[in-house]
Formats: C-alpha cells, structure tokens, sequence
C-alpha cells in the first residue's frame, strides 16, 4: 500500500518497522511504566547506567524531594520523578471502599524514559539518517555516524535527547537495542523490582495498561490516566507509555504534545511562497525607471 | 527559570496571561499551571547565538543579495552587481564556517551530505547550500577577476535562483521543531525571513553601491523592511501565548531594536536616493535591523524552550477545548 506524506509524519501508523523499509519485521517493542507501583527505588536509573555504560553526569542537590537526577538527558536514559506537594482533603480508598477523608501531602514516582514515538521528530529531523528506526519500531542513534549537528534536541516534543558536551554528539535511550535483539528485557524492567517498568510486544501493552487504568478506577483512583497510548494522539501514539497518578505536566511531561512534522508539508509550502516572494519582490524592484 | 526550585508545584499564571485571557472569550475554565518544580520540558537548542542566529542573518543576506546581483548585472549596474556578489559570497563563505563550528563533531560535517531528507530541513538546507555557495562564489570571482564573464553571468542567475531558496528554508529549519516561540510561528517565520533578507540585501547595496545604481536596492529594502514589519506585527497578535517570548527579556529587546532598526531604516531610504551619506545610515540601519530581528527570533526560542508554561498553558488549553467539544 502506497503511504502518502501525511501518514508518514502523523495519525496512526501501525506498520512502523515496514513503512522503514523492513521486510518482515518483529512485532513494535516497548515499555510500560505502571507509575502506581513505583516506588522510587531508582533501580531503573543505575541499571541503565550500567548497561549502557553512561557517564555519570554530576552530583547536584536540588532540594526537589528526593530527585536529584533532575531530567532526562544525554547522560540520563532513566529518570524517576518525585513528585511532593500538598493536596486538599481527598476520600481514600482501602480495599475497593471509599472510607474517610485524609489530608497531607502527595507523594508521587514515575520513571521517565524516551518515548520511541510513531512519528519521532529526532528521527525525521536528523540530516545525517545518524537516528534510525529499528526493525522493533524504537529510535536509535547510531553514534558513528552523528556528527552533533543537535537538530534533534530541540525537535523532540518530550525535551528527551541531548547533546553530550564533552562529546560533541547525542544520546539517548536505545530500548537496550542490545538486549532486545537477543530476547532480553532491556536493563531497566529486568530491574524493576515492582513490574512497574514492563517491557513487551506494544499491543499486549496497550491492552495491559487499558486492564490496569480500569482495574484502578474500580477501585476509586479517579486521578488515574494513560499517558502516550492512544494511537491518535499527537506522535501517533508513544513506543513506552505510562499510567499516571495526576495530570502529565506534574511529572514533568508534556499534556498534549504534537509531532512539529505534522505541520512540514505547510512549512515547505510556505517557505516555496517566500521564496518566490523573494524573486517577485527583487524583479519588481528592478522594473522602475532607469536613472 | 521563573520559579525558585524548591516552590510549590503549583502556581496561578502570571499577571501578563490573565491579562492576554481576558481580551477574548472565555470558551474553557482557566487552566491552572502545573509544572515539574519549574524546569523545563524541552531542551532549549545547543546551538551557539552566534553561529546559528549569524548564519540566520548572514544565509538570508546572501541569497537576496544573489538576488539583487542578478538583477543589477541584467540592467547594467555593475557597481550594485559587484557590491551584492561580493556581500553573498562573503556572507556565505563565514556561514559555512559557523555552521560546521557549530556540529559537535566538525570534522564528521560531511555526513550532511549522507543522505537527502526531505523531512529535515537541515538535510535539504545542507544539498541547498552544496549548490548555492559555490555559484555565488564562482560568481564573485568571475566579477572580480574578469575571467569568464558569461560563465560568471551565468553562475549568478544560478545563485539567485537558489538564493530565494537558501534565505527562507531557514524558517522551516527552526520552525520544524518542538520550541514553541519558533514552532507556533510557522505560518509567519517564511514570510518574515523572506522580507528581512531582502530588506538586509537591500541596505547593503545602499551601504556600499554607488548612488546612482542604488535605485533597485531602495526599492528593495523598503518593501522588504515593509513586509518584516508587517508579519513581526502579525505574528505577535496571532500565535498566543508564543507571543510573549518575542516581546520579554533579551528577545523583547533584540526585536524592539530591530523594529526601530529596520523602521527607521526603510523610512530614511525612501527618502534618501539624493544623499550618499543618508543613504549609506539607511543601509547600515536595515542591515543592523536584519540581525537584532534573527538574534531576538534565536533568543525568543531559546527562551519558551526553558520556561515550561509555554509548553504547558496552550497545550492544557487545548486538551481541556477537546474535552468540552467531545462532552
């Protein structure tokens, strides 16, 4: 089936891996993040860290409840929010039932990861082809061939890639390209001890986070939400989606983001009628009297 | 960053936005703004002010100025013509120095040419440029030297053509991105670019060509400088909260100069075509103006990327719009 530009740089997209030229491919892997069991352990972060061998990337103290890790970024392919702050009486829930009322302070953990986005702005932007999508349906970057022309950094909608400085070009998480490829659990959900970093084919995911969130709002957690499942949103749907306890940007992420492809076709559009502008403009600025 | 580290998560918006809110119906509640403890959603450019931002000005100044040689050396203006090859060809020769100073790794700045990517305006800039710089250069040399004067002609018709190109792609290049002040002026940045190159092309040839050939170059400017204003103006009322980063801090500087820059410019060349020295202010004005515009757009950028309410406040606005349509 033939796919037209629109479809290849926003909306649904099922077929990620073939639409990249892959043959046969594997079924689309990654992660969910079931931040309702995490429990702020940051196993994820030093398993990462290990695996991926990535520098260590200061020590500061932020004074931010217990992150000191601060963001995802070149040198932080895993990052657990801590999110302290204080709510109003709120009905609790034991066992299903809603019994009392409780004040005091929300405290609230998610490991955050790179989203392996449908449409992957990093991706389409970068002009080397240094970040690539692999036959899972994850975006990598291939570090031979990146020449940190950083065009990536500020395309992604999630604030998630960066530069490394001292190197010159960009990293970010690769889903363990090297695991997975031998059926392995990438090295933050093999240590997650909680499940809550799942790792697995997409669509099982998917249904699994649905079961979850319906599981949870039984039970009176109504803040609950998915967080990058829906094929229809603004990236085609994310590749790690997550089940939040409060609204997105409280964690630090995005409430609605859009891939900035989705508007390329009107850009070049526009940037055609400049440029023609240009020409108009000039060939009338000749076209007065001779002196 | 606006908020100390250790604030409340939570914080009502700035007095400027209630302001902003209270010109135009109010279809949805007022969001309240949420953030991470201040920071930042997305990573503001690692690209260096004066590499990418100079090569926003110098890129646009030398594909007009392709432009304006072209057309000067079609009307026999030799004085305008080799003012404006000379301007591209310099222009051109330091961008190309900024933008491979500016890779992480210079020496891997052939990887540009790898691949031909039609969803990275960097990748179709970099194919733009192969072609465009060594015609402008070609040109300038032929002009200068007296070698080959038709191929030289030649060149420069090719560089004018790809000129046009090369001083509006850039606005695709910073608009294909997640930075809001850039992102959500999509629809304007082509327009603006166009019109501050030519209007940076024109003040050049006022600056340095002589009097009696300056005609063109007038003409140009001040149309250009004209429609800069215009779609600054526009862009400023129409992009939302976006808005604010173009008009606050360092970037509300740079593009107030530029405005008085390129206003007083294009106003002291419409009425200067019998002054040398008047003249050569005017050039020099519109040329300062072009770039206080291209640093204070850089600038802007860089700003909404730090500042999670620009990330934040239109994108609750529009979940919370989706929600009441589908309610």
């Amino acid at each position: 089936m033939s796919r037209t530009w629109v479809t290849l740089t926003s909306g649904p997209e099922p077929t990620v891996a073939e639409d990249a030229g892959y043959g046969q491919a594997p079924a689309r892997k990654g992660f969910f993040t079931d931040t309702s069991v995490c429990i702020g352990c940051k196993a994820c972060e030093v398993a990462c860290k290990e695996w991926n061998h990535v520098p260590e990337d200061g020590l500061t103290f932020t004074g931010n409840s217990y992150d000191n890790t601060q963001a995802l970024g070149a040198d932080t392919w895993r990052h657990v929010a801590f999110v302290e702050r204080s709510v109003p009486p709120a009905l609790d829930h034991d066992g299903g039932g809603l019994v009392g009322s409780r004040e005091g302070v929300q405290w609230l953990m998610s490991s955050d990861v790179c989203k392996h986005c449908t449409h992957a702005a990093c991706l389409d932007v970068c002009p080397t082809g240094a970040l690539f999508r692999t036959e899972f349906g994850t975006v990598v970057v291939q570090q031979d061939v990146c020449n940190g022309c950083g065009y990536c950094v500020p395309a992604c909608p999630y604030g998630v890639i960066d530069q490394r400085k001292e190197d010159g070009r960009v990293f970010k998480c690769t889903l363990c390209y090297d695991r997975i490829g031998h059926d392995q659990t990438p090295a933050c959900a093999k240590a997650c001890p909680t499940e809550s970093i799942q790792y697995g084919d997409l669509d099982d995911l998917r249904l699994r986070a649905a079961e979850r969130l319906e599981t949870l709002q039984a039970q009176g957690v109504t803040d609950a939400q998915l967080y990058g499942e829906s094929p229809d949103d603004g990236v085609g749907g994310a590749g790690a989606l997550f089940l939040l306890l409060a609204e997105p940007e409280a964690y630090g992420l995005p409430p609605d983001p859009v891939v900035t492809t989705r508007d390329l076709g009107r850009m070049w559009r526009d940037v055609g009628l400049a440029a023609v502008g240009i020409a108009v403009g000039l060939a009338g600025a000749f076209a007065g009297r001779r002196p | 960053m606006t908020e100390p580290s250790g604030g409340p998560a939570v914080s009502s918006p700035p007095p400027s936005l209630r302001r902003r809110r209270r010109d135009r119906d109010i279809v949805v509640p007022e969001a309240e703004f949420t953030s991470y403890y201040g920071a930042p959603i997305l990573k503001a450019p690692t690209w260096e002010a004066l590499d990418v931002a100079g090569y926003l000005f110098l890129g646009g100044l030398a594909g007009a100025s392709s432009g304006l040689a072209a057309g000067a050396g079609l009307s026999r203006r030799p004085g305008l013509a080799r003012v404006s090859r000379l301007g591209a060809a310099g222009a051109i020769t330091v961008s190309l120095v900024a933008l491979v100073h500016d890779l992480g790794r210079p020496l891997r700045f052939y990887n540009m040419l790898r691949i031909a990517k039609v969803t990275s305006p960097m990748s179709m800039g970099s194919w733009l440029l192969s072609g465009y710089a060594p015609l402008a250069l070609a040109s300038a040399a032929s002009d200068v030297t007296g070698i080959a004067p038709v191929l030289g002609q030649a060149a420069g018709i090719g560089a004018a053509a790809l000129g046009t190109g090369v001083a509006t792609y850039t606005a695709a290049l910073v608009a294909d991105t997640a930075t809001p002040a850039w992102h959500d002026a999509h629809r304007h940045l082509p327009f603006l670019f166009a019109g501050s190159a030519t209007a940076a092309a024109g003040g050049l040839g006022l600056l340095a060509a002589p009097l009696a050939e300056s005609g063109p170059a007038r003409r140009a400017a001040v149309g250009g400088a004209a429609v800069e204003l215009a779609v600054t103006e526009h862009l400023k009322q129409t992009i939302g909260l976006s808005a604010e980063a173009y008009e606050r801090g360092k970037a509300g500087r740079l593009m107030k100069a530029a405005e008085v820059l390129t206003g007083a410019g294009a106003a002291l060349a419409a009425v200067s075509s019998r002054s040398r020295l008047l003249s050569r202010v005017a050039g020099a004005s519109l040329v300062a103006g072009s770039v206080a515009t291209r640093f204070g757009i850089f600038e802007a950028g860089v700003e909404s990327a730090r500042d999670p309410r620009y990330v934040v406040v239109p994108q609750r606005e529009r979940l919370e719009a989706r929600r009441t349509t589908t309610a």
